[in-house]
């Protein structure tokens, strides 16, 4: 994988930043045309409660999934579509999680962004926000205590998240331990409906790395390869050693909190700034003008990303939903101990 | 003109704002936006000043209200999901729910948490957990189950000194539709008798009181009557409305979305067995939804909560003894 490429030579960096860009942009455009399928499913009604998209995070998600190795943590969050596949997830996970296939990684009992693999290091996050934070600390923890060395842990929130209390008890737990933890913060300017005047009033989320002795860095989260160099950076860092790692990008949420929502509050201000560019836009018009790929490539890819996802899609659909009668009911692992009682 | 259960709650904080200078909402989302479920649609611009949006910090949410509750003003906390509410669970449970009992000063709080399932929710944005609450001295804990309820209640909520848990169901939003508000209202603390009969009571309160009813007359097809009582608060919990009702039946069983381990059907039921144990024909029983966390697809989901046909066959089996 590039990964490896990219670790075994630090040095090549132009060799390897064709390679690892490239990849970087497949991966933001897989999950572009998956996002997209899953709202058109939405609205036509096929999928169950809310779907939650990553439009105009790709470029940062992809930037932190390929710059990780499959053996670290990641515990991603709702609008990292891009980087769950960077990081290995299949586009059928994805699917299957989102109608609850029986044969997706969550059986139907959990849905939507709420998936991962946690016996590979791949978290499954839980609603509530700031949560998987001090959850990636542990898996760190662990891993030291067990005497591995060289994991990561990333895990990435919204400028909203950083309100909680869990947040800032996280990143504290991190650097009193000095865990590898890169915590990747979307600063998408809203939180839902609610602008990030309504949120804090430090001049960049970055500062709040400081009270806390970790080393942050800021990027603009619409460009892919800073994003690369970034979030690449964090991670070496952190796993050579340096402590917790905050990586604060800039960018815009390019679509509703949920496709529920029509967002018709975003100032149309943000919409026409430098935050408001569409990173895959961005990451194409650098391609091409790197000369590293050419128009006619770009809309192969596209179209075999689109058959990819409309055969899963097509599939999946005609998988079985998972069967109440067959489904065990039943919340803890150690049966003996269980009190439950079948009517 | 008719008036959903959601609208009821934004009518009933409108009224507030309205009625009381002290009352103010604060929240995530609640202020322009009006609210992840619009509950407060316009209200900050009816109320500037009134209506805020709060960071996405529910203890610091909690805790400011008490503060200002010290103060003598009247808050009313929206948490966006029940779920949430568990992150400022510390700030309701020791601060609000213990300042009276400590010190004589009251602490007239409103939290409420729109709870309980709905279709594709999962296990984080579809728990019951009034029972969790209700667990802890100095809480009142309200579950209404009708438009007017809602209405009257948080109402009554706001105006009385304690603090309260107003649980109002995600799924009657929209569902449950009234001609009008209610010019008045049972007081806090009286269930209700939402309809007669003479074979079995079936207590329920919120979401669970539509399904017993719909069980009720799908019973009453098969000749049999059924008594639904709707507890519309679990905290104060009316005993005697229940027990008078068994005493005319002599057969209980106790609905409710919640996990059955300690909750609320669990309490109604030990408080009919050592009360009125010589009332009960049968033993008394319960249903609840299964212990697991709630689950995403709607095929599990409808298999983990009481639905109006298990709650049929639940009373079935008991009128059949
Ligand atoms: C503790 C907690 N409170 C409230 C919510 C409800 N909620 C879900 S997403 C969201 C907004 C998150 O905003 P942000 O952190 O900026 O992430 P973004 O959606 O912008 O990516 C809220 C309030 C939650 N999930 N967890
Ligand atoms: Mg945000």
């Amino acid at each position: 994988m590039l990964q490896t490429v990219l670790d075994a030579n630090p040095a090549g960096e132009t060799i390897n930043a064709r390679d690892t860009t490239l990849a970087a942009y497949r991966f933001m455009l897989r999950a572009r045309v998956l996002d997209d399928k899953f709202a058109a499913l939405y609205r036509a009604g096929k999928i169950h409660g809310g779907v939650f998209l990553g439009r105009g995070q790709e470029a940062l998600s992809a930037a932190v999934g390929v710059s990780l190795k499959k053996t670290d943590v990641f515990a991603p969050l709702i609008r990292d579509a891009a980087g769950r596949l960077a990081f290995g997830e299949t586009v059928l996970d994805a699917i299957r999680t989102y109608f609850g296939s029986s044969l997706g990684p969550m059986r139907g009992r959990d849905g939507n962004v709420h998936r991962g693999r946690p016996q590979e290091g791949y978290l499954p996050m839980i609603s509530h926000l700031g949560a998987m934070i001090s959850v990636v600390n542990g898996a760190l923890f662990a891993r030291r205590m067990k005497g591995i060395s060289g994991t990561v842990g990333a895990t990435c929130l919204g400028d909203g998240a950083t309100s909680t209390g869990a947040f800032h008890e996280a990143l504290n737990q991190a650097a009193v331990e000095k865990l590898p933890l890169v915590l990747i913060l979307a600063d998408n300017q809203y939180a839902y409906s609610t602008p990030t005047s309504r949120q804090f009033v430090c001049d960049d989320l970055a500062d709040k790395a400081v009270g806390y002795g970790v080393e942050a860095s800021s990027v603009d989260g619409t460009d892919l390869a800073a994003c690369l160099k970034i979030a690449g950076n964090a991670v070496a860092r952190a796993r050579s050693g340096h402590g917790p790692q905050l990586v604060v990008a800039k960018l815009l949420r390019l679509c509703g909190h949920g496709e529920h929502d029509d967002s018709n509050y975003i100032d149309p201000k943000l919409k026409n700034s430098p935050l408001g560019r569409d990173c895959l836009k961005v990451a194409e018009e650098f391609l091409l003008r790197q000369q590293w790929t050419d128009t006619g490539t770009l809309a192969t890819w596209r179209g075999e990303i689109v058959t990819e996802i409309e055969e899963a899609v097509a599939q999946v659909r005609r998988e079985p939903a998972p069967d109440p009668y067959d489904e065990k009911w039943l919340a803890i692992s150690s049966k003996h101990l269980s009190e439950m009682h079948e009517e | 003109m008719s008036i959903t259960y959601l609208e009821a709650i934004r009518e009933a904080q409108a009224h507030a704002l309205r009625d009381d200078p002290r009352v103010f909402i604060y929240g995530q989302d609640v202020g322009a936006f009006g609210g992840a479920f619009k509950a407060t649609k316009n209200l900050q611009k009816e109320f500037p000043g009134r209506v805020l949006d709060s960071p996405i910090s529910e203890d610091a949410m909690v805790g400011m209200a008490v503060g200002a509750a010290i103060e003598g003003m009247r808050p009313i906390i929206e948490m966006q999901f029940a779920d949430f509410s568990i992150v400022g669970f510390n700030q309701i449970v020791n601060q609000a729910a213990t300042l009276f009992w400590r010190t004589n000063v009251p602490c007239p709080i409103t939290v409420r948490l729109p709870f309980g399932g709905t279709e594709g929710g999962g296990p984080f944005h579809s728990q019951s957990i009034e029972a969790i609450y209700a667990h802890y001295p100095g809480l009142v804990v309200l579950t209404p189950a009708t438009v007017e309820d809602a209405y009257s209640m948080l109402l009554e909520a706001v105006a009385i000194d304690d603090p309260v848990i107003f649980c109002e169901h995600k799924f009657l939003y929209y569902h449950l539709k009234a001609e009008k508000l209610p010019s008045e209202a049972l007081p806090i603390g009286k269930a209700r008798i939402a309809r007669e009969g003479r074979d079995l009571t079936v207590v329920a309160y919120s979401a669970m009181v539509h399904e017993a009813l719909v069980a009720a007359e799908e019973l009453s097809a098969e000749g049999w009557e059924i008594e639904v009582v709707d507890l519309r608060s679990v905290k104060p919990l009316d005993t005697d409305t229940v027990i008078a009702s068994v005493a005319r039946t002599g057969r209980l069983l106790c609905v409710g979305e919640a996990w059955p381990w300690g909750g609320v059907t669990a309490e109604v039921i030990a408080r009919v067995a050592s009360e009125g144990f010589g009332l009960l024909d049968v033993p008394p029983q319960r249903l609840n939804a299964k212990d697991t966390p709630v689950p995403y697809h709607p095929n599990l989901w409808m298999a983990h909560r009481p639905t109006a046909r298990a709650v049929a066959a639940a009373a079935r089996k008991i009128l059949r003894r």
